[in-house]
Formats: structure tokens, sequence, C-alpha cells
């Protein structure tokens, strides 16, 4: 058989396969890195970065559930400029999609913080986090607010030439109508999901399990929940989608691309198992073999309903 | 740093709920030192989903020791491991005690499970260097001595040695140590070890602190286990990455 091809593009970019690392789950890579060889995946998605450092939430911030676990780091990153400055130079020497995610307050925010980081060569495309479920500012409160994720699409686009993909917030009622104005501003994809809200109490105390009460859900326990949004986005609107939600392995990752994901992100699986990104590409290989597919991304979408 | 698969060679129940598990580890035996821990993966499902993070015990060959009390789901799969039986185990992780400083007793001050590092800090201790150990509990069911020398023991009920807690009992023997020659190494629960940090800092004694924290990666990737720095900005540390043992002036416990 030839070479199975793993690649694709979203927006202009081209991916050597679809396995991205998610943000928030790896740093900026320097960690892990001891693990996963980051010149084998499809790119990596930075920590959410901010204008200023920000110190995030004191603990304790995460506790776990069933089949998941809740977070509420609070965004904790070191900022724009020492992003620059401390972190690039390690990235850059990986071939490999470096994908910045970006979390802000304020529309100017995201949209400075979008200006001083596009003229960086390494970085290749820009995730826009507006969906944050663990701080006070900013975050969801743009997530859930159709014509605000409208407006930080097309001006975070008016500063930069490269990808925009959009990160959303499960915590809606419809997923795809915020699909759909990212696509009429002009944004290159969406990746969905971001964690859920949820909690945990001691029932003992009674008190929260986490300082910031609730958190974000994320792992196995959230994968039906994230594959039924890729799911409602792929019906509905036209623009690619980089799904995430609790694949831990192979075989998760090839069920988001046939409900309609063209890329996707391994999260807490990290965590857990350090080296998953690479096992799932071997297991994408592998299922490709068996399937007689000699390009992965002809499987994306191709659910039969 | 090593993910791998380790046999289980032996487990060994001490009193009272206390499990000491000996892994065939020789990659992770060579290299770890005291004060460092390994996150542990007790079963291959998903269930529990998170590593669990343990200090190393102890070490002996290519063995290495982990001690843990039954406590929740987590600690009740892995005491029901089988001699033979595979445990995916990440580590050495963390830094570990400072052993080599200048001094001339090191004191261990632990309170109940927090005694878990200390055999193994003992072995490593050079010779010529003396050890005494104050080992605390809320009674004599909690005191674990396993592996340790010259102990004074201390509980909060008096059902065994000194009524009272620990860190009392060591500063009722504070006038018997040359300060400057004695370096406190203590792990134990938060508000023991705030007590001996103030106790230590008031004395000018060099003490470190091994903390605890909620984790779910053990390497820094997840920023989930912050503990905060008495420097100037007053920043997070991570308990798994730039601890979890820290010298008792430089974190806020």
């Amino acid at each position: 058989m030839d070479k199975i091809d793993l690649s694709l593009e979203i927006g202009g970019l081209k991916f050597k396969n679809p396995v991205l690392l998610a943000s928030g789950t790896v740093g900026y890579g320097n960690e892990i890195s001891e693990f996963v060889d980051l010149n084998k995946i499809g790119g990596i998605v930075t920590k959410s970065l901010s204008l200023k450092p920000r110190k995030g939430n004191p603990p304790q911030r995460i506790v776990e559930t069933a089949s998941g676990m809740l977070n509420a780091i609070g965004l904790a990153n070191v900022g724009v400029e020492s992003f620059l400055k401390d972190k690039i130079p390690f990235l850059k020497g990986y071939k490999t999609n470096l994908i910045c995610n970006i979390a802000a307050s304020s529309i100017e925010e995201y949209v400075e913080c979008t200006r001083i980081l596009t003229s960086e060569d390494a970085i290749s495309a820009f995730e826009i986090n507006v969906s944050c479920p663990n701080v006070k500012d900013g975050g969801l409160e743009f997530g859930n607010n159709l014509s605000a994720v409208g407006k930080i699409t097309s001006a975070v686009k008016g500063v930069t030439r490269k990808p925009i993909i959009i990160k959303l917030s499960p915590n809606v009622s419809r997923i795809s109508d915020f699909a759909k104005v990212v696509k009429e501003e002009g944004g290159d994809a969406v990746s969905a999901i971001n964690t859920l809200v949820g909690t945990a109490f001691n029932i003992w105390t009674k008190k929260p399990k986490i300082f910031n009460v609730t958190g974000g859900l994320s792992g196995p326990a959230i994968k039906p929940v994230a594959l039924a949004k890729v799911l409602e986005i792929k019906r509905k609107v036209d623009i690619p989608i980089i799904g995430i939600g609790g694949i831990m392995n192979w075989q998760d990752a090839v069920e988001f691309m046939i409900v309609g994901a063209s890329a996707f992100q391994v999260g807490t699986a990290n965590f857990i198992q350090p080296n998953s990104a690479e096992l799932i590409i071997e297991g994408l290989i592998e299922y490709c073999k068996k399937m007689d597919i000699t390009k992965l991304s002809e499987i994306t979408g191709s659910f039969l309903i | 740093m090593f993910v791998t698969d380790a046999v289980v060679e032996k487990t060994i129940e001490l009193e009272h709920n206390i499990i000491l598990l000996q892994i065939f580890s020789p990659e992770i035996a060579r290299i770890i030192k005291p004060g460092q821990f390994l996150n542990v993966k007790v079963s291959d499902s998903v269930f529990p989903l998170l590593r669990r993070p343990f200090s190393v015990c102890d070490v002996a060959g290519d063995s290495i020791f982990i001690m843990f009390n039954i406590y929740g789901e987590g600690t009740k799969l892995l005491s029901h491991k089988n001699v033979g039986d595979f445990i995916n185990i990440l580590g050495p992780l963390g830094n570990g005690f400072l052993i080599e400083d200048e001094y001339e007793t090191a004191i261990i001050v632990a309170g109940g499970l927090g005694a878990a590092p200390f055999p193994f800090l003992e072995k490593k201790i050079k010779p010529g260097k003396k050890i005494i150990s104050f080992i605390g509990g809320r009674n004599y069911r909690d005191v674990i001595t396993y592996g340790m020398s010259s102990v004074l023991v201390a509980t909060d009920d008096g059902s065994l040695g000194f009524e009272g807690n620990v860190v009392q009992l060591f500063q009722n023997h504070i006038g018997h140590f040359d300060k400057e020659k004695i370096k406190v190494f203590a792990c134990g629960p938060n508000a023991m070890l705030r007590a001996l940090q103030k106790l230590t800092l008031f004395e000018n004694i060099n003490c470190e602190v091994s903390t605890e924290c909620a984790m779910a990666c053990g390497f820094g990737i997840c920023q989930g286990c912050p503990i905060e720095s008495t420097s100037e900005d007053h920043k997070y540390l991570l308990v798994c990455k730039d601890g979890p043992v820290f010298n008792a002036k430089d974190v806020v416990i």
C-alpha cells in the first residue's frame, strides 16, 4: 500500500497530521517534550496567553470526578511579552505548527495580544479562547454572547493574516449559532469544545472541593457531549472543526473525525499518559491500513445517519 | 523521568491500614532521591482517571517502596495489587531533600503518613551524621516509625509518648542541639508544617518541608498544584515541579 497521508489543511495552514496538543494541558511545550517528539505531531496549542501575566487561582485547583476532572487554574500564564522572550526560543526548535491560545478580558486585549504575537514567524495560527469558565472577567461572558464572539472574530482577523480558530464553549444552548457567527466574521475554524462548567462538594465539610467553587470538566466524561456538539456544527455550518473533549486514544480520535472534526486536540490524556499523542498517531495509521484508507482526511464528516 | 510498567514484588501490610508496596524498577531505583515522588496509575481503565502521587519511601537494590494508607478508591485498588501485577509509574518527579548541606545532626519531624519519605532519607544521609526523628500522630495508631531509628514520639491524646503535638516535642528538645549544626527535614499535615516553619524561622534553624497539593500530571503541565512563594512578588510555584520539597523560608504553607 502507498504511504498513508495523515495531512490536512485549515485556513491555508498545512498540518502533517490531525493530532494537536490542547491548550492548558502542555504548558509551553518544554515539559511534555520529554515524552512526545513534538516534531511528529500536527501542532501544539499553548497555554492561554494574556497581555499581562496572570497568577491564576489559589489551590485547590483540581479535583477528580467520575471519568473526568474539574480544573479551575484561572488562566495562570506568563503573559505575551515573557512568552515571546522566554518560551518561543524553545518552541522554535520544532517543526510543528505552533498555535497561540489567547485569553483576554476585553476585545481590545484580544486584538492587542494578536497584534503583538503575529509578527513572530514561529507562530502559525491563533486559537481565541472565548470560553474559559474559570475567570471572572472575559471568558464565558464572551463565549455566551453571539455578538461578542462575532466582534472578537472580526477584530482579531483585522490584525493578522494567520488563521484564526475560535474555541467555543459547550455551555450554550446552540453551539452551531456561534460557529455560524465565526464563519460570517471571517474566522478560519472553530475548536469544540472547551470544558463544561461543573462542581464537586465535600459532603462532610459542605464546602466546594475547588477554591473557585466551579471548574471546567474534562476527560472521558465529556466525550459524548463533545461529539454531539461537533456533529451539530458539522451539520449546520460549513467551517473546519477541531474536535476536543475526552480523547484518550486513537479510537476516540477517529470517532471525532467521523462526526466532523478535521483535526483534534488531546488534552486531559496528556496528564495521565504523557505520550498519548504519539500513540494516537500510530493508532491512526493502523486504522487507515485496516480500513484501506490512503488519505485520513477523507473520514472527516463521513458519518452515516 | 520515565513512564514505565513496573512489577509489584510485594505488598506488606504494616499496622493500622498502612500498606508498603515493593515495586521492581531498576531505572527509577538507580536515580531517585529522598523526597522525590512517583505518579502511579492504579488501574488500566478511566477509573480512577488520574495518577496518584506517592513519595518514595525506600529503595533497596532494584526495588522501590511506596507507603500509603487506604483512604479512597485509588489507594484501595492499589492495596489489592498482587505480586506479579504491573502498575504504570511515572517518575522520579520533583525535587527531593538536600541532604548534602553542612550539618551534623539531621532532625526528622513527621506527622502521620508524613513519615513515608524518611526511611530512604535515613539511608542516604552520610554515616557520621546523627539522625534523630520526632514522629507524631493523633493517637498511637497514627504513629509510623517504619525504617527509622532514634525516634521520639508525640501523640495528641497521649496514648503513646509525649502528650501534645510533634512540633511542641521538638521545641522541648531544641536546647539540646547546637542550632547552627542541625538541619530539619519535615513532612506531614499543613498545620504541623506551619507550626514547624514558624518555630524554625524564629530559631533560625535550616528546615526543609515536603509539601502536598492535589495535582493531575506531576510534572508541571497541568498547573494544578500552586504554592505561594515568600518572594517579593508572591508568585505561585508548583508543588510538583518546584517542590515538593522546599526550604521552609521560601513558601507560604
